[in-house]
């Protein structure tokens, strides 16, 4: 799939594509020019697109259907992988995925939403929206995990928890609910990476973390786009405007301190390089884990705790309190 | 017979509505039966319905004159009002300007009212959400106040009681009323760990990012009869699954059904229930 604003960019690659096989057939030097000056081109407007991206343009890129998904790094970043089925109540939901796995040297527990490439994979993965049962599954390895002093990774890909009949009468609400108090008093380290989209609530219950780190494409928001669009003016097709307006991109969110850390995407998004980006999570989980390590777990809970607490942005007695990093903008 | 919470003790139950002359002529009309109630009457018999028990959603005013004792009632964090974060706009008025609208409509400064008061002499720390301000939805000031009063419970040691009207989380403060879901529910982690009751109380209706967070988090849930209450909003799911909701979907009695309610109180015989709740709990 090409979204419109790549396509100027899958334009120039067609015609290099073209050339290129005409130079490998005729290899004369005229060829080789115009194949140098193509490529810079191309690169040139990446970097133009990539520097310009707007709000819409982002929710798109976390959307792409060629992005990698969450077993897409579990392969690419961690070793040993075993998952882990069930809620031990009432089903194993597959639009989350948990296990064990290793980090180099060091163990850790996977959870991470997954959505599908294909009708029959998104069919099992009901497109990565969790119902309750994937909450409490989620929360059943947290709590392993706790036992076994090791560190709780979670990757966020979903438009949110999923709305349904079987989802309401299994208490959605109430197993999001518990997941967010129950992680909040964790005594190990956690770490929540958003891949993709990060859909509300449904996000929420599995991102309560000492440190949220973002990939530069992805988006988090109380609302998608087309939800808000629809409330606002009953019209879902405007939902540029109101991607707009929810301020729900990485840059966005680290600068109202809600994250901790944007992780670069290569040029022209995520979906082009599934190993680059990968190997940019792994570093960042890896600096930021380090760093986690070396904290006790009283620290860990209050620490978190203390994130969350600052969380806000109000006026008390005519003075204005807060969480936005005071940085000035590139 | 009379049922046990039906006490006719003057001392324990405080008729202050009654002693409030309401002007002649001001009437509602039931919205479920139809019966025209007189305001004196509606107000006597707790805004519910003498035909149909139709619970009439309530201004948290009106909730704070049924549930606390007399003049027991003291409101904190009163100078606390939003702003505009995301700097957000629907195009035609900004979310400022509604707020200033909502708080000259409401006579409120926020979605909820927090404070101490006694419910038949029991001290206890209370949040009241106001579903005429924003459709009491939760952002970055309903959040903190919340947060607060439960901080609150924590440090006096006494019980706390929500009692949750709302649609959700206020989307024109955007992810700033998401994370409120986790500060609130991260606050009862530590009220829990301190083993400090906490009795949440969900009227018509209580639905996303509040039902999604603290008001499911009480030892004990109570639902008023007949109150919706959920994670999704009913439109929403038939939009999703392209099918129309069994009735009862999604209302108090649904949810008691299923188990995610501890008991469905009619609201005259509320008081009276959470009071010995907390003489079990406390
Ligand atoms: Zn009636």
């Amino acid at each position: 799939m090409i979204l419109d604003f790549e396509k100027p960019i899958n334009d120039l690659e067609k015609k290099l594509e073209t050339v290129q096989k005409t130079y490998e057939k005729h290899p004369d030097p005229e060829r080789k020019i115009e194949m140098k000056n193509l490529e810079k081109q191309i690169k040139r407007l990446k970097i133009e697109i990539h520097n310009h991206l707007t709000p819409w343009q982002r929710v798109q890129l976390a959307r792409h259907p060629a992005r990698p998904y969450f077993l897409d790094y579990v392969k690419l970043i961690f070793h040993n992988f075993i998952e882990i089925h069930g809620d031990r109540t009432f089903k194993d939901d597959k639009s989350v995925v948990t296990g064990w796995a290793d980090l180099d040297n060091q163990s850790v527990m996977l959870i991470g939403q997954q959505k599908g490439r294909t009708v029959e994979e998104n069919l099992m993965r009901n497109f990565g929206s969790m119902h309750p049962e994937g909450y409490r599954k989620a929360l059943r390895v947290m709590k392993m995990a706790e036992k076994f002093s090791k560190p709780i990774i979670t990757f966020i890909d979903t438009q949110g928890a999923y709305p349904g009949i079987g989802a309401e009468e299994r208490g959605q609400a109430e197993a999001i609910a518990r997941n967010l108090k129950e992680m909040s008093s964790l005594k190990v380290p956690v770490i929540t990476v958003v891949i993709g989209e990060g859909g509300s609530g449904g996000a929420l219950g599995i991102g309560v973390a000492n440190k949220v780190l973002m990939l530069e494409n992805s988006t988090y928001s109380v609302i998608s786009p087309e939800g808000c669009a629809s409330i606002l003016w009953r019209d879902a097709t405007r939902a540029p405007e109101a991607a707009k307006a929810l301020k729900l991109t990485a840059q966005d969110l680290y600068y109202f301190g809600v994250i901790d850390l944007i992780i670069d995407e290569p040029l022209g998004g995520a979906h082009t390089d599934h190993l680059m980006t990968a190997n940019s999570i792994k570093k960042e989980i890896k600096n930021t884990l380090a760093k986690l390590n070396k904290l006790s777990s009283k620290s860990l809970v209050s620490q978190r705790y203390h994130k969350y607490r600052t969380l806000g942005e109000y006026i008390e007695k005519n003075q204005i309190k807060t969480s936005r990093k005071k940085i000035t903008k590139k | 017979m009379k049922k046990w919470y039906e006490r006719t003790d003057e001392k324990r139950i405080p008729e202050k509505s009654k002693a409030k002359k309401m002007p002649e002529g001001l009437w509602s009309k039931c919205p479920s039966c139809g019966k025209v109630i007189y305001q004196e009457q509606l107000i006597d018999n707790q805004y519910t319905c003498m035909e149909c028990d139709h619970h009439f959603r309530i201004g948290a005013k009106e909730r704070i004159e049924i549930t606390f004792d007399d003049k027991s009632f003291k409101e904190m964090d009163t100078r606390i009002t939003s702003l505009n974060p995301l700097e957000f706009t629907d195009n035609i008025t900004s979310y400022d300007k509604r707020l200033s609208q909502a708080m000259k409509k409401t006579n409120l400064t926020e979605a909820v009212v927090t404070g101490t008061g006694k419910i038949y002499g029991i001290h206890v720390a209370c949040a009241i959400l106001d579903f005429n301000f924003f459709g009491g939805s939760m952002g970055s000031v309903v959040g903190e106040k919340i947060t607060r009063v439960v901080e609150k419970a924590i440090k006096n040691k006494i019980p706390l009681v929500i009692i949750s009207m709302s649609g959700g989380a206020r989307m024109q403060e955007g992810i700033f009323s998401l994370m409120q879901m986790a500060k609130t529910s991260a606050a009862l982690a530590l009220l829990s760990e301190k083993r400090v009751p906490y009795i949440s109380i969900l009227a018509d209706p209580t639905t996303g990012g509040v039902s999604a967070s603290f008001s499911m988090l009480g030892d004990i849930n109570i639902a008023e009869p007949k109150a919706l209450i959920g994670f999704a909003g009913p439109r929403v799911i038939e939009q999703t699954i392209k099918q129309k909701l069994p009735p009862g979907f999604q209302r108090s009695e649904f949810l008691l059904e299923h188990g995610m309610v501890d008991i469905v109180v009619h609201r005259k015989a509320l008081k009276a229930t959470v009071a010995q709740l907390l003489r079990y709990m406390t």
